[in-house]
């Protein structure tokens, strides 16, 4: 049984089928990349998944439990964390407190232990800042834990949305577009990184992107979506060579 | 123990300038009698704005019915003291005068409180489920239909207005509880759940991808600031024993958002500095008779030009004093920027 799987999942907004009966498992450890030309339909994969849309048919089971339809929160908390294409971070809170809001889903204090300042919320807080920190420091971040978040140069914003994202420790993790605006530097930092947390955490990851060389380089299936539909999955030497994908992004002779 | 010690001073701090200000101590240092009721309003919107503060301005959902709340909270306490005050009195016939005053006093408080909290959930629930817009045009017709309601209930007097309250609120309870919204709101703020009001204000779509419950916080907030809005109602009303309705019209929540958007949306030090600001400049003004409200609007319009983030911005009075010194550039080794 795949970690995430989604069976014949269909998503219309009127007379638009933005996903049209969509196949898809990943396997925990898996790095899976979607990809498709402009407005195939990446993103509103992405939406269903975290429940910010409800499916319009079609199943989606996380670890064997069905999750379509559920709220956004409660699907984090099950364990899928994302990342959003135009970068949302919490721009006047710190970096720090960017990460500790994703961690606080899974603490247990409540306003009443938060009022009274109790030791055990105390202590938690002190785990939390701590735990922060240490997430921090992996992604590079760490120096900057005290500025707003507005504040950051771009590729760093990039990486504070995957370290917040993180902070929900998740067991499917979701990347719309991570190295969108990296220069290639930036995007082969990115890579390692990405493949550094699947291997550290062995959890799956769906990547969006354009960015065909991170693509290539770091997924082990690729997915090719155009118009809602899927047109070809496989690994990613063969999606280079398939030819409805290469006349879906360069147009048909 | 340290917070124990420090609300022991804040008690007898305030009750020896409650003893001050009303001359008990030597008249030569009393207050005159319109400063002191300046000075006591003064405190009962500080509460106020920093208590809508919690909603509008941390967690950045507009609401514009605050007066709607201090309403209920200001006829239900009254109606407490004026029905059973005189029973509960007796009841408590042990105790001397001012604790029998102040337990009254405290039970009418906590019923406002209530009732405007159980108000504020029900006013909430629906509005705040939704992102955007909607509370604000919720809360602004709650307010309208509290005023309504009011104005035809005739126990409270209706639109003749509610008079024969006793005099139970002095300087020394409504510095009380204006010191004690504030610790409420700064505790609130200052938590994990705090975290996650301020995160909802910035993007409340990440917020709930980060796994918020989003609206469980809204409303826990918007619950929280209902109540401290009828708190302010109670005192308001035990202090000038006589409400109307026509003092909690949308005009009322006007001003206290003008308070927290002149000292600064999400700043609680800016909420008691804008409330006393308000105060002062509606009060200082009155010599200019009918170009009071012309130089009043002017000088919001100049502020908002030179500053629109407000006074004090996002920051607290003490951090913005730091960071001021740090950017003029302090000499090495000068203390202040710890």
């Amino acid at each position: 049984m795949a970690l995430l799987q989604l069976s014949r999942v269909t998503m219309r907004f009127g007379g638009l089928y933005a996903v049209n009966e969509l196949d898809l498992s990943i396997d925990a450890g898996h790095l899976y990349g979607l990809i498709g030309p402009n407005g195939a339909g990446k993103t509103t994969v992405f939406n269903v998944i975290t429940g910010v849309y409800t499916p319009t048919s079609g199943d989606i089971r996380f670890d064997g439990e069905a999750i379509a339809g559920e709220r956004c929160g409660r699907i984090t908390r099950r364990g899928i964390a994302r990342t959003f294409q135009n970068i949302r971070l919490f721009g006047e809170m710190t970096v720090l407190d960017n990460v500790k809001v994703a961690f606080d889903c899974r603490q247990a204090t409540t306003l009443g232990t938060a009022m009274l300042r109790t030791a055990a919320h105390r202590r938690e807080e002190e785990r939390v800042a701590l735990e922060s920190l240490e997430l921090l420091k992996i992604f590079k971040l760490d120096h900057l834990a005290g500025e707003k978040a507005k504040n950051l140069p771009y590729g760093n914003q990039r990486r504070l949305e995957i370290a917040r994202a993180m902070a929900t420790a998740p067991r499917v993790l979701l990347l719309d577009e991570p190295a969108a605006g990296m220069n290639p530097q930036e995007s082969i930092e990115l890579m390692d990184l990405i493949r550094w947390i699947r291997d550290r955490f062995r959890m799956a990851i769906l990547l969006v992107e354009h960015n065909m060389r991170v693509v290539m380089g770091i997924c082990e299936t690729v997915h090719v979506l155009d118009y809602g539909s899927t047109i070809a999955i496989g690994p990613p030497a063969q999606i280079q060579r398939d030819p409805k994908v290469i006349e879906a992004y360069l147009g048909g002779a | 123990m340290r917070g124990g010690l420090a609300a022991a001073l804040v008690v007898a701090g305030l009750l020896l300038l409650n003893a001050l200000f009303t001359g008990a101590v030597a008249p030569a240092f009393a207050l005159p009698p319109y400063l002191l009721q300046v000075l006591c309003l003064a405190g009962i919107n500080v509460t106020l704005a920093v208590s809508l503060n919690l909603i509008n301005g941390f967690t950045g959902q507009f609401s514009i019915g605050h007066a709607g709340f201090m309403a209920i909270g200001a006829y239900s306490a009254a109606y407490f003291t004026v029905t059973f005050g005189e029973a509960v009195r007796a009841a408590l016939g042990f105790l001397p005068a001012f604790a029998r005053d102040g337990a009254v006093l405290l039970v009418a408080l906590a019923i406002g409180a209530f009732l405007a909290s159980i108000a504020g959930f029900i006013v909430g629930v629906p509005s705040l489920r939704l992102r955007g817009d909607y509370l604000a045009i919720v809360t602004l017709g709650f307010g309208e239909i509290i005023g309504v309601l009011i104005l035809n209930i005739d126990a409270v007097g209706g639109a003749r207005g509610y008079s024969g309250i006793p005099k139970l609120a002095n300087f020394f309870w409504i510095y009380l509880f204006a010191a004690l919204t504030i610790l409420v709101v700064y505790r609130v703020v200052h938590s994990s759940f705090g975290r996650t009001l301020v995160a909802i204000r910035e993007d409340e779509v990440a917020a709930e991808a980060m796994g918020v419950h989003t609206t469980r916080a809204k409303v826990i907030s918007f619950v929280v600031s209902s109540a401290l809005a009828g708190i302010a109602g109670g005192l308001f009303a035990h202090y000038l024993m006589y409400v109307n309705v026509r003092s909690f019209t949308f005009l009322k929540s006007f001003e206290i958002i003008i308070m927290i958007v002149i000292g600064g949306l999400g700043s609680i030090s800016g909420s008691v500095l804008g409330a006393i600001l308000y105060i002062s400049l509606t009060e200082g003004l009155r010599e200019f008779a009918q170009y009071r409200m012309v130089l009043f609007s002017l000088l919001l319009v100049i502020l908002m030009i030179v500053r629109p983030q407000g006074i004090l911005g996002h920051k607290e009075f003490v951090t913005f004093l730091t960071k001021r010194r740090r950017s003029i550039g302090a000499a090495p080794g000068t203390p202040g920027n710890a």
